[in-house]
């Protein structure tokens, strides 16, 4: 099979999944409508109406291009980046750092995905960006609460930036025999952390009970989680022909996308609680912010790239 | 006109300014809207904020010896946002510099203005100018709609050339009531209340 045809099969189930949801959430309304409604089914909707949305952004991008893939991201990362900054408390003299980071590393880190060249995308922001944001800010001369101020610029830069950048830049790595196929890998990647999020939502609502850190995230339960990540590794490595992993290779990846997709979750709701939010904004109806839905992707993506990178590149 | 949409398009991905009608309902009267100012994004993101019909009638007061001082700037403020220009440091024997303002407002054009006359670097308005008085008392037909900009201070601050992209709210509130025979610094304080209370 050629990658046009696994395009086609790939988003051709994803549009059946869709219709599917759609129609149980159609259902489910109708079903509710009598009894007065339920907040809950509208939610479950317009969660599955964003996700139309979504799903059509990505097809389009994956439609035109690799470039047009590292740009949804950039876009994607700035909007992240975007509502992790407006939670945090910044000061007058962390202006020229922020602008630094939106008009400079962003265009920087995704371009150097586009020149091919890994070397410096690996570095740029953990060394070169890590050395630079705390000189700007030191130069504004304004030292109040210092050390808040830049750590929490770094880590917002690191996540919605440059582990998110880990995604579309699955296409750097040189795989034998899977060369100029490597938008799949991105595909599978957030097919799995995706659906391994809204699995554990479902089994959440259907059969949690048991929550895993309530102080945390209310909503995450070890049924949820279990069964959730459980169908989302299935799903993944029946997947294992998109990718140039053997089916249980394909079962290995996709359960260290959906325990690093958990995790990253995790963090970043326990981000959220200290930060006062229950969101990260407010863009996507249904969802949250553009870092809600984002979140298990910053911690997967480069797990992801990583091991793909170090077993899978000779 | 395309120009304006394209704008108000932009600067709503830019800031994400949102409004958040609280106190009332965008609706075709004439009205004051008066907000608290932190920076030059102020005018944009209220006025961006409004939907499109209401823009087509509000006119933005800008400060003429920013906006108005010629070249790209000014070209902006009429073709882009509609500007009615305010001499903040006109000499008072040339005439009332609110004149413009009290001609816009018996055009039936609501007004977007910021009482506190400059940007101020901080989350919550200060000390009202006098201005927002003589509007109101000469037009009591006007609805005065407090509005508070949040982290427009933060994006844009004073002295600074480029904005960082945050989410910005523009809170709109309920139009404040009119007393009769009120005394100018009581009715600035309780305005500056108003706006106060939507932070």
């Amino acid at each position: 099979m050629n990658i046009q045809q696994k395009f086609l099969w790939l988003f051709g189930g994803i549009f059946v999944l869709l219709l599917l949801a759609s129609l149980v959430g159609w259902l489910l309304q109708r079903r509710a409508r009598g009894r007065g409604g339920s907040a809950t089914i509208d939610n479950l909707n317009a969660r599955v109406r964003a996700w139309w949305v979504m799903v059509a952004v990505i097809a389009a991008c994956f439609l035109l291009g690799r470039v047009a893939s590292i740009v949804l991201f950039a876009i994607a990362s700035a909007f992240a980046l975007r509502e992790f900054v407006t939670l945090t408390p910044t000061r007058r003299g962390d202006h020229l750092p922020l602008v630094v980071c939106f008009y400079v590393l962003i265009p920087v880190q995704y371009w150097l995905i586009d020149d091919d060249w890994y070397n410096l995308f690996a570095i740029f922001l953990p060394v070169y960006g890590f050395l630079l944001l705390p000189v700007l800010t030191a130069l504004s001369g304004d030292t109040e609460q210092f050390l808040e101020r830049v750590t929490k610029v770094q880590w917002g830069v690191m996540i919605t930036v440059y582990c998110i950048s880990y995604a579309p830049a699955l296409q750097l790595i040189n795989i034998p025999g899977y060369v100029g196929q490597n938008l799949l890998l991105l595909i599978y990647l957030l097919l799995v952390v995706q659906l391994s999020d809204v699995m554990q939502y479902v089994f959440g609502k259907l059969f949690g009970r048991h929550r895993i850190a309530p102080n945390v995230s209310p909503s995450k339960t070890v049924e949820g989680f279990v069964g959730g990540g459980l169908s989302a590794i299935a799903v993944g490595a029946a997947l294992w022909w998109v990718t140039p992993f053997s089916p249980l290779q394909s079962a290995g990846m996709s359960t260290a996308i959906v325990l690093a997709g958990f995790l990253g979750g995790l963090s970043l709701s326990a981000v959220k609680r200290s930060l006062g939010a229950k969101d990260w904004g407010s863009m996507i109806e249904g969802h949250g912010g553009m870092l809600d839905r984002l979140d298990s992707v910053s911690f997967a993506a480069p797990v992801f790239f990583h091991l793909t990178r170090y077993f899978f590149e000779p | 006109m395309l120009l304006s949409r394209l704008l108000a398009l932009f600067i709503r991905i830019l800031v994400g300014a949102r409004a958040m009608w609280i106190g009332c309902k965008p609706a075709p009267n004439l009205r004051i809207y008066y907000a608290n100012h932190t920076s030059h994004m102020d005018t944009l993101a209220l006025w961006c904020a409004l939907p499109g019909t209401l823009r087509a009638r509000t006119r933005p007061v800008a400060a003429k010896d920013y906006w108005g001082s010629g070249g790209f700037r000014s070209w902006f403020a009429t073709r882009g946002f509609n500007a009615l220009f305010i001499d903040r440091h006109a000499d008072r024997s040339a005439g009332d510099p609110l004149e413009p303002l009290h001609a816009a407002l018996s055009r039936g054009e609501s007004l977007i203005i910021f009482p506190e006359g400059t940007r101020r670097a901080e989350a919550l308005p200060g000390p009202f100018k006098s201005g927002i008085f003589h509007l109101a008392t000469r037009h009591p037909e006007a609805e005065l709609i407090p509005v508070y900009l949040d982290n427009l201070y933060r994006s844009m601050p004073k002295g600074a050339l480029l904005p960082v992209p945050l989410t910005c709210s523009v809170r709109l509130g309920a139009p404040l009531d009119r007393r009769e025979g009120e005394a100018k610094d009581a009715f600035l304080e309780r305005a500056r209340r108003a706006v106060v209370d939507l932070a």
